[in-house]
C-alpha cells in the first residue's frame, strides 16, 4: 500500500498530489454541515441555513422577465435560431464584438458613467477565478509574490498560487482603524518580502472588499497607486462587487477613475478583474473579465483566455441583455434598492440584540462583531464559537481565520443569497442565540491593542503560511 | 527585472505559419458574392455540415434553450449552478454519447468525467496533473500545432516528438517510440507519458489496433501515462472504423492493473457536434487522484451552466443522437470524397486510408523544387497568395518530411469546395506547363539525353501506393 502510494506520488505531478487546492481546510466544515442537512422551510425547518455563500439572488425576477420578453437573445430558441450557426462556431478568443461592447458599457454604468471602458481591452476568462489566475500568470513567474491586504477572500490562496507557483504576502490591516490599508502596512509587507528575498510583482486589492464589505475612499486608492508606482509593481483591482454599493453612501471609486485623474501614473501597471457572478447573480454562466491598461498584458491574457473562454451561447445572451440600456439602468437601480433593504433589515435586527457589524457600505454580506462572545481572544476560541454557530444555531457563517484576518471574532454572513422569509428565520436564530448567551453570562471585554497584537503573534507562530511575515 | 512574466514574451508557437495563414485569410476572406477572388479558408478544422440537424432539434425543443424544464423556469437554478462536478444530467448524457460513438463497445462512468472549457483546457489541465515543469510527453509527428501552446506554455512541460514517416503512412512504430524515449533521456527530460490524437489530426486517419496495442505495451513497460485525445471520434466515416484506447484496455482485461489508471481520454463537442463556440471539453480518467485534481482545476474554466443544460437535453434525446451520428458521418464521407477526387484530378493524392476527421493529409512533395522545408514554405506561400487557398503546411504540424499539407473540407459549402478544387487544378496545370517547357528547353539544349526530372514519375497514375480501400 505504501509502495503504491509512493508510486502514485511519482506518477502524478506535485500539483496534483499536493494541498495547493486549499480544500482540506476547515473553511469547508460548515459547508459540509449544510450539504448534509440544508434548510428548507417545510421539509427541513431545522436545517442549516447557508450564510457562507456570497451569491446575489435578489434580482432573478428582473432577469427572467427580460428573458421572456426577449426570446431572440437565446440563439437556441425559435426566435434566435438564425444566429445559431454563426454563434456556435465562434470560438475566436477576441470574443463576440457585441459582447465586449456590452460588457464595457455595463462596467461604465456600474461606475456611474464616470469613466469609459475600451471594448478592445476586455478579455474573457472562466469567471473571476480564471481571470485572477490569468493575471497572475501574466504578471509573475513562479516564486514571485503578490501583496494582499488582510482579511482577504480565501480562494486567492488557491486561485493565485496553485498552478502559477506565485506566493501571497499579507499586508496586515487592523480593526482599530476599520481595516484600512495604510502606507505603513504596505511598506512593512514589502520590506518583509525583500528581507526574505522574495520578488514582489504586484499588489492585489478587492474593492469593494470581501470579506469586509467596505469600499476604498479616493485618498486611500490614490495612496495605493502612488505606492505601486514608487515600487514599480502592478496593481490588480478585483472589482467584482462594484454594483453592490449602497445607494445613498459615498460613490464607489474605481481605480479606473483614479488613473483618469492622475495622468502621471504608469498605466501599464493597472489591471482590473471583473465578473458578472456577483453584480448580476450569474455565477453559473462563468463570465469573467480581465481588463488591463497594459497592451502586452491584454495580448497575453487574450491568448491565455483560450483556456477558459466564455461559451458563445452565453456571450450572445449577455450581449443582448446588457445592450438594452433601459433594462441595465433599471437592473442596477433595483439591485441596489433590494440590497439596501436587505442590509437594513439585517443590521436593524442585529442591533436589537446589540450585535454590531463592521461599518460597510457595499457587497452581499455583513461582518458581525462577535469578539465579546469569545472566551478569549484566540482563534481556537473563535473555532469553538463557530462550531456552536454551525451545530446549535445551524447557520453556516465564515469566521475571521478563514480570511487571514489578524483578529478573531469577526464573522462574515451573506445576506443576499436567500429570500425574505429565510432571512427572518436567520435573525430569529441569531436573536435566540444572543439571548441565550446573555443568560450564560459569556460577555467578554473587548481586548486592548496590545492584547490583540500578542495574540496575533502567538497565533502566527503556529500558522505555517503566515509565520515568516509576522 | 522584467515587468511582466516570462510567459508573456515566450513564443509558444503562436507565430507559426498555422496562424500566419489565418491572418492572411482574415485580410482577404473569400465570399462567393462579395469577394469571389478572396482566400478560401481550408486551414480551419470545423464541422459545418450538420447544423441543420441541430437547428431542427432546437426548433422542436424550445424548453432546453429557454431555461425551462417541463415548462417550468429553471433559470435561477442554472444561473447559480457553478459546481465544478458539473450538471449530473449533462455528464450522464455526455458519457452515453461517447459510448454510442464507440458502438457501445465501451461504457463510461460519469463520475470519472471532468468537464472543462473545451479540449484546449482539458489537455492543459491533464498536463498540470501528470507532469511537473520540465517533464516531457512524447507525441507522434505530425501533430496539431496548438499542442505547443496547450501542453507546454503555462505548464512548463516539454514535448519530444516520435518520428513517423510516410514510408508506413506515418504510423507509430516500436522503434520510433523507443528512440523518442531515449532522446528525451539524452536531453535529461523525465518522460511522464505519451499523447496521441485518435483519429489523428492532421492525418485524418484512425489508429490501428496494432498501434494501440503497441502503445499500451510501451506505457506498461515504462510505467508512464497515455493520453488519447479522441475529439474526432465521431467523425470516422469509413473503414477500418474507430477503435478507442478504452476498448483495447477492456479487451486486454487491464482493469486491475496499473495501466488502467494511466490511460486518460480527452473529449470535446467542438468537432463531432460542430460547436467549438460552446467550449465543451472533458477529461476522462480511471485514476481517482487525477479526477479529483482535475475537477478542482476545472474551476479555472468551467462550462457555462446554460450550455450544459441545453446539451444535456439534446444529448439525452437518443433518437436525435442516433440520427445525428450516422447522418453526420455520411455527409463527411461524401464531402471528403469530393476533396479527394478533386485533388486527384489535379494530380495530387491524399494519405492512404484517410477515413476520419475534417481534413485530408495531402501529398504535394512532387511540386517541391527541392526536398527541403524552405521549398515547402515557398510552395505554401504560392498556394496562399497566388492560388488563394489557406491550407496548413506540414512543417507547422512538425512534420519532418517536406511537402505534406493539411487541407480541411468540412468548413465550407460544396460550391466553395468546387471553386477551391478548380483553383488547384489551374495552379497544377500552370506548374506542369512551366516545368514541361523548361524541361523541353533543357532537353533541346543538352548534347546528351538527360533523364526527366523525378517529379514526372510521381504523377498519380504512376503512384506507388496501395489504392484506398473504401
Amino acid at each position: 500500500m505504501a509502495a503504491n502510494l509512493r508510486n502514485q506520488n511519482q506518477l502524478l505531478s506535485k500539483m496534483a498530489i499536493g494541498d495547493g487546492h486549499g480544500e482540506n481546510s476547515s473553511y469547508f466544515d460548515g459547508w459540509k454541515a449544510y450539504d448534509k442537512y440544508p434548510y428548507h422551510p417545510e421539509e427541513r425547518p431545522d436545517g442549516v441555513i447557508q450564510m457562507g455563500l456570497a451569491e446575489n439572488q435578489l434580482c432573478f425576477d428582473l432577469i427572467q422577465d427580460w428573458l421572456m420578453k426577449n426570446p431572440e437573445a437565446s440563439i437556441c430558441s425559435p426566435d434566435g435560431v438564425l444566429n445559431f450557426k454563426d454563434t456556435a462556431i465562434f470560438s475566436d478568443y477576441h470574443g463576440l464584438p457585441e459582447f465586449r461592447e456590452a460588457i464595457a458599457k455595463f462596467m461604465g454604468k456600474v461606475r456611474g458613467d464616470r469613466v469609459k471602458f475600451d471594448p478592445d481591452r476586455i478579455v474573457m476568462s472562466g469567471g473571476a477565478t480564471g481571470a485572477q489566475e490569468t493575471i497572475a500568470f501574466c504578471l509573475a513567474d513562479p516564486g514571485d509574490a503578490f501583496l494582499v491586504p488582510t482579511p482577504y477572500y480565501p480562494g486567492f490562496d488557491r486561485v493565485l498560487t496553485w498552478r502559477t507557483g506565485v506566493q501571497l504576502v499579507p499586508v496586515f490591516c487592523a480593526s482599530s482603524n476599520n481595516f484600512k490599508i495604510t502606507k505603513s502596512a504596505l511598506e512593512a509587507a514589502y520590506g518583509k518580502a525583500q528581507e526574505l528575498n522574495i520578488r514582489v510583482k504586484g499588489l492585489l486589492i478587492t474593492n469593494p472588499s470581501n470579506p469586509l464589505g467596505t469600499i476604498l475612499d479616493r485618498e486611500t486608492l490614490k495612496e495605493i497607486v502612488r505606492f505601486i508606482n514608487e515600487k514599480n509593481i502592478h496593481l490588480v483591482c478585483d472589482e467584482i462587487y462594484a454594483a453592490t454599493v449602497f445607494t445613498n453612501q459615498h460613490n464607489f471609486v474605481s481605480v479606473s477613475e483614479v488613473i483618469e485623474e492622475d495622468t502621471e501614473r504608469n498605466r501599464d501597471l493597472i489591471h482590473i478583474v471583473y465578473s458578472l457572478s456577483k453584480d448580476m447573480g450569474l455565477p453559473g454562466f462563468r463570465v469573467g473579465i480581465v481588463y488591463s491598461y497594459n497592451d502586452a498584458v491584454v495580448n497575453c491574457a487574450r491568448k491565455m483566455s483560450s483556456f477558459g473562454l466564455v461559451s458563445s451561447q452565453t456571450q450572445h445572451l449577455i450581449a443582448a441583455m446588457l445592450s438594452d440600456d433601459e433594462f441595465v439602468d433599471r437592473f442596477i437601480a433595483k439591485s441596489k434598492e433590494l440590497l439596501d433593504k436587505r442590509r437594513k433589515f439585517f443590521t436593524e435586527g442585529l442591533e436589537q440584540v446589540k450585535i454590531d457589524c463592521l461599518n460597510g457600505n457595499a457587497s452581499l454580506f455583513k461582518r458581525m462583531d462577535f469578539r465579546r462572545l469569545l472566551k478569549d481572544q484566540s482563534f481556537e476560541a473563535e473555532m469553538e464559537l463557530l462550531r456552536v454557530i454551525i451545530n446549535e444555531i445551524k447557520l453556516n457563517v465564515s469566521p475571521s481565520s478563514f480570511f487571514h484576518c489578524s483578529e478573531p471574532g469577526w464573522f462574515r454572513v451573506c445576506i443576499a443569497n436567500m429570500d425574505d422569509s429565510t432571512m427572518e428565520v436567520d435573525l430569529l436564530r441569531i436573536t435566540y442565540f444572543m439571548l441565550q448567551n446573555r443568560y450564560r453570562n459569556k460577555v467578554v471585554k473587548v481586548p486592548t491593542k496590545k492584547q490583540r497584537q500578542q495574540s496575533s503573534l502567538k497565533r502566527s507562530l503556529s500558522r505555517r503560511k503566515m509565520e515568516d511575515f509576522m | 527585472m522584467g515587468l511582466l512574466s516570462r510567459k508573456v514574451t515566450c513564443n509558444n508557437g503562436q507565430n507559426s505559419s498555422y496562424f500566419l495563414g489565418w491572418q492572411e485569410y482574415e485580410k482577404n476572406p473569400y465570399d462567393d458574392v462579395k469577394n469571389p477572388k478572396g482566400i478560401i479558408q481550408m486551414g480551419l478544422a470545423e464541422n459545418q455540415l450538420s447544423f441543420d440537424i441541430l437547428e431542427s432539434w432546437l426548433a422542436e425543443n424550445p424548453d432546453a434553450a429557454g431555461f425551462k424544464r417541463d415548462g417550468q423556469s429553471i433559470f435561477r437554478e442554472l444561473a447559480l449552478f457553478q459546481d465544478y462536478h458539473g450538471l449530473p444530467a449533462f455528464k450522464k448524457a455526455l458519457v452515453d454519447f461517447m459510448a454510442e460513438i464507440r458502438g457501445n463497445k465501451v461504457t463510461f462512468d460519469p463520475n470519472r468525467m471532468v468537464l472543462t472549457a473545451g479540449a484546449t483546457s482539458a489537455n492543459e489541465t491533464l498536463m498540470f496533473c501528470l507532469a511537473d515543469a520540465g517533464d516531457a510527453f512524447l507525441l507522434p509527428i505530425p501533430y496539431y500545432p496548438g499542442f505547443d501552446r496547450d501542453l507546454k506554455w503555462r505548464t512548463g512541460a516539454e514535448i519530444v516528438p516520435i518520428q513517423c514517416t510516410s514510408s508506413n503512412y506515418f504510423q507509430i512504430t516500436e522503434s520510433a517510440l523507443e528512440e523518442a524515449y531515449q532522446h528525451a533521456h539524452k536531453r535529461n527530460l523525465r518522460v511522464k507519458g505519451v499523447l496521441v490524437t485518435n483519429p489523428s489530426n492532421p492525418l485524418g486517419t484512425t489508429m490501428s489496433r496494432a498501434e494501440l496495442n503497441l502503445l499500451v505495451d510501451f506505457i506498461s513497460n515504462k510505467e508512464i501515462h497515455l493520453i488519447s485525445d479522441e475529439i474526432y471520434s465521431g467523425t470516422v466515416f469509413s473503414s477500418p472504423g474507430f477503435v478507442s484506447i478504452m476498448e483495447i484496455v477492456k479487451d486486454r482485461k487491464l482493469e486491475n492493473t496499473g495501466v488502467f489508471n494511466r490511460v486518460h481520454l480527452v473529449y470535446s463537442l467542438s468537432k463531432d457536434l460542430g460547436l467549438p463556440g460552446f467550449r465543451v471539453g472533458a477529461i476522462y480518467s480511471n485514476d481517482n487522484m487525477v479526477v479529483d485534481a482535475a475537477t478542482k482545476m476545472s474551476s479555472f474554466g468551467l462550462v457555462s451552466s446554460q450550455t450544459q443544460y441545453l446539451l444535456s437535453a439534446m444529448l439525452s434525446d437518443k433518437k436525435f443522437t442516433k440520427n445525428y451520428i450516422s447522418e453526420n458521418q455520411k455527409r463527411l464521407k461524401q464531402r471528403q470524397r469530393m476533396l479527394v477526387s478533386g485533388l486527384e484530378e489535379a494530380g495530387i493524392s491524399c494519405l492512404n486510408k484517410s477515413n476520419a476527421g475534417l481534413f485530408c493529409w495531402v501529398d504535394m512533395r512532387h511540386f517541391l523544387s527541392s526536398n527541403t522545408l524552405e521549398a515547402e514554405m515557398k510552395l505554401w506561400k504560392r498556394i496562399v497568395y497566388d492560388v488563394k487557398l489557406n491550407i496548413s503546411p506540414g512543417s507547422s504540424c512538425h512534420c519532418t518530411e517536406p511537402g505534406w499539407f493539411r487541407v480541411c473540407f468540412a468548413n465550407m459549402s460544396e460550391e466553395t469546395l468546387r471553386v477551391a478544387m478548380q483553383r488547384m487544378k489551374v495552379f497544377v496545370e500552370s506548374i506542369s506547363h512551366v516545368r514541361s517547357q523548361s524541361n523541353h528547353q533543357a532537353l533541346n539544349n543538352s548534347r546528351r539525353r538527360r533523364p526527366l526530372p523525378k517529379w514526372v514519375f510521381r504523377l498519380p497514375f504512376q503512384h506507388d501506393r496501395d489504392p484506398e480501400g473504401r
